[in-house]
């Protein structure tokens, strides 16, 4: 019981974080989170601000689907 | 061994369910079904197709191979290209697909009934869309992640090439006028829809400054926080719609129209990102969460569909719009069944994210199942209204007559009794002054979500908070296609032009800038206009021509599919890919020819120019008359080059296919040389 009660929990986590992680992807907060990590910079208003510059051009030419 | 036969008896069972549900709503006649019917039949049809006829094209077409680096691991550079957790691209790329077609298209047709639509969009998707998308990824995953233009102009030729970027500027005009008419169609005299999408502007700007100043890069949390404020707008515009204030948001079509060229062209132009890229989020975040809400509700609630299998207006003197099931269904339906643009995802982003090969079917066949179950829910939403209702909202003044009584005596004529008492109960409950002549689909949707809902939360009391709710929803993300087709679009445009003057391709040169998007926005504007003026309600020419354009689309993505199959020595397989692209050009070649050359007014293009210009025009309106008739010429025209397109680039493959089968071409691949993976290394 305690077993099948583990497992359970242990897929609804798993469920949970990768929800999370879709719409962190979905959301750019994860391409954000790379940015600072291939630029060497600390989360602020101008590592945002640099990054919405520099990723401007490519979400720009981003299509929306019909 | 008993493993074994326990998996096959689960699919035995599967299929015997399928067959089950197909055969109850194909064969039921004269009483109402239940929407599960069709989310059974659905569900299985997607099962069965994911499990065997994906495998089987992953195993025999593609020979996926997870030994293979892909583009993104390949390339790697934490940017564009990045190998990521296969359930996040493919929730990355399902919201990126699923748009406001997969909704509008299959309300329409429900003027069949619901059987028709039902039918393609699970056919359709398991053999034709499903398989577009999983090969596009998987092609272009092995080219780098070049785009469709890309890999037409490499595997077709010049000539296809052309014909691709031309297939692309074509849709994204026709796409973004049909989509700004929904929009106008389901605003217009309704001030509690028009102050809610007016207050996400403020919205978006305050969602900005919190991404921007306040949470740098938090924007789940202001998406969070932008959603609770655009539910209090809701709430804001019942308010509003009952104060003196009214009449400041109460808009004319003309007038909603014009609006919406001038955000077009301000959104394109003009770097307002602190409004448009918070709008973009919320509109995502409002978007996916609505799909999971209506499916909750649809299991949930169990609705019972009221709109029979099959109408009398298969015979094609349908009042939503004109034409046979043949071919009109299938361009009606396009995103949801097929749809060509998305070929333009699975060989955009998405390419360069993919970590493994064998993630290729998750991904690219399987978010095209989602998107066409979001199609299966349209089609109940629409045919849970009883079919008067249905008729009453979707038939053009131009059709069934302006005023109430008329509109009432004409569609209980046809067998589908309504009054005018009931409609305007309806219109009362949800909030507005009328229903009638809605057309565009998207209020039709959400009277059949708001229904929907009412019956599970808050009943009939909240039945106007629903439906304003489900119009924010389309009118919402129908605003963010549009501002980011008119951007995509003008970059497109600017391309295109660099090449015969340079400082017209310089993205940041603002005479370009300028032109390029006047000229973009006028494009798709005219269309817009066009529809606003027309007495059929606009829907009835530019949808099917939108569909044309789309249908054309998908028939450069099979060809280049087609091409590189052959190319790579696998022609005995090319069935897979040959049989949706004979389907789409049978579906084309008569829906433009249709369109075009029809004797009746209410379909052909010309013959509608006829009938305008020959009968007397009403004193003072010579001019107008005039016009519509230029209007029908000029839809002729278009109609007729995206034909001569589609010749075109199947006559360039199917010469391509000729000299590599004969052996007078070499076979030379395009494809990434092979790297083997470092994941694999990492799993022994």
């Amino acid at each position: 019981m305690t077993s099948l009660y583990m497992r359970v929990s242990e897929s609804a986590k798993l469920i949970a974080r990768t929800l999370h992680a879709t719409l962190r992807e979905i959301f750019d907060e994860a391409a954000y989170e790379r940015f600072l990590k291939v630029h060497g910079l600390a989360n602020s208003r101008g590592s945002y601000a640099l990054y919405l510059r520099e990723s401007h051009a490519a979400r720009e030419r981003r299509p929306r689907c019909c | 061994m008993g493993r074994k036969l326990g998996c096959a008896l689960i699919w035995v069972a599967v299929i015997v369910v399928g067959v089950f549900s197909f055969a109850t709503i194909a064969l039921r006649r004269g009483e109402p079904i239940n929407a599960m019917w069709l989310i059974a039949a659905a569900l299985c049809t997607y099962a069965v197709g994911y499990r065997f006829y994906s495998k089987f094209i992953a195993a025999k077409l593609l020979a996926l191979d997870d030994l293979r680096a892909t583009a993104a691991e390949r390339m790697d550079n934490g940017r564009d290209f990045m190998p990521t957790n296969k359930w996040v691209v493919f929730g990355h790329h399902f919201a990126a697909i699923a748009g406001p077609g997969p909704l509008v298209g299959p309300v329409l047709a429900a003027q069949y009934g619901y059987l028709p639509g039902t039918l393609w969009i699970l056919v359709g998707a398991v053999l034709g869309g499903c398989v577009q998308d999983f090969v596009t990824l998987a092609f272009s995953i092995r080219r780098d992640g070049k785009s469709l233009t890309e890999m037409a102009r490499e595997e077709i030729g010049k000539v296809g090439g052309v014909v691709a970027f031309l297939a692309v500027m074509v849709i994204m005009v026709i796409l973004l006028g049909a989509v700004a008419l929904i929009v106008v169609n389901a605003l217009k005299g309704s001030p509690w829809g028009a102050f809610t999408i007016a207050m996400t502007i403020p919205i978006a700007v305050l969602m900005g400054i919190y991404l921007r100043v306040l949470r740098p890069g938090k924007v789940l949390e202001a998406s969070i926080g932008g959603f609770v404020l655009v539910l209090a707008s809701i709430l804001g515009g019942q308010v509003v719609a009952h104060s003196s204030y009214a009449s400041m948001f109460t808009f004319t079509a003309p007038v909603l129209a014009f609006a919406i060229i001038i955000y077009g062209f301000t959104a394109s132009a003009l770097p307002v990102w602190m409004l448009l890229a918070p709008r973009d989020y919320l509109s995502t975040f409002v978007k996916l969460g609505t799909m999971a809400i209506l499916a909750i509700g649809i299991i949930g609630v169990r609705p019972t569909l009221h709109m029979p299998a099959l109408t009398r207006f298969i015979d094609g003197t349908g009042p939503v719009f004109a034409g046979k099931i043949f071919p009109f269904a299938f361009i009606t339906i396009a995103c949801g069944a097929i749809s060509g643009f998305h070929s333009l995802i699975a060989s955009g982003t998405t390419p360069k994210l993919v970590q493994r090969e064998s993630q290729i079917r998750m991904i690219g066949y399987g978010a095209m199942m989602a998107e066409s179950f979001v199609a299966i829910m349209a089609v109940i939403a629409a045919c849970v209204l009883d079919p008067g209702v249905y008729f009453a909202i979707n038939s053009p003044a131009g059709v069934v007559g302006a005023l109430p009584a008329a509109a009432t005596n004409t569609i209980t004529s046809w067998g589908f009794p309504v009054t005018a008492a009931q409609m305007t109960s309806l219109a009362q409950a949800v909030g507005e002054q009328t229903l009638f002549n809605r057309t565009g689909g998207a209020p039709a949707f959400a009277v059949g979500m708001a229904n929907i809902f009412a019956h599970s939360l808050g009943g009939q009391a909240l039945m106007g908070i629903w439906y304003h709710f489900a119009i924010m929803f389309e009118a919402l993300f129908i605003l963010t296609v549009l501002d980011a087709g008119t951007r995509v679009g003008r970059f497109m445009l600017q391309d295109g032009l660099g090449h015969i003057w340079k400082p017209l391709g310089r993205t940041s040169w603002y005479p370009s800038i300028f032109g390029t998007s006047a000229l973009m926005v006028g494009l798709w504007g005219y269309f817009l206009w066009m529809g606003v003026r027309d007495p059929l309600g606009g829907i009835n020419s530019m949808w099917p021509l939108f569909g044309i354009a789309n249908q054309l689309l998908a028939i450069v993505a099979l060809c280049v599919a087609t091409t590189i199959v052959i190319k790579m020595g696998r022609a005995r397989f090319a069935w897979i890919t040959v049989g949706p692209l004979a389907w789409l050009l049978a579906v084309v070649f008569s829906a433009s020819y249709q369109k075009v050359f029809n004797p009746s007014p209410r379909i052909g293009f010309l013959a509608h120019a006829d009938q305008l210009l020959s009968s007397p025009a009403p004193a003072g309106k010579a001019r107008e008359i005039a016009q519509l008739a230029f209007n029908d010429r000029l839809d002729a025209v278009i109609t007729c080059i995206l034909a001569t397109l589609v010749i075109v680039v199947v006559t360039e493959s199917v010469i391509e296919w000729a000299r590599v089968l004969s052996g007078r071409k070499s076979t030379m691949s395009t494809e990434a040389p092979f790297v083997r993976t470092q994941y694999a290394t990492e799993e022994a």
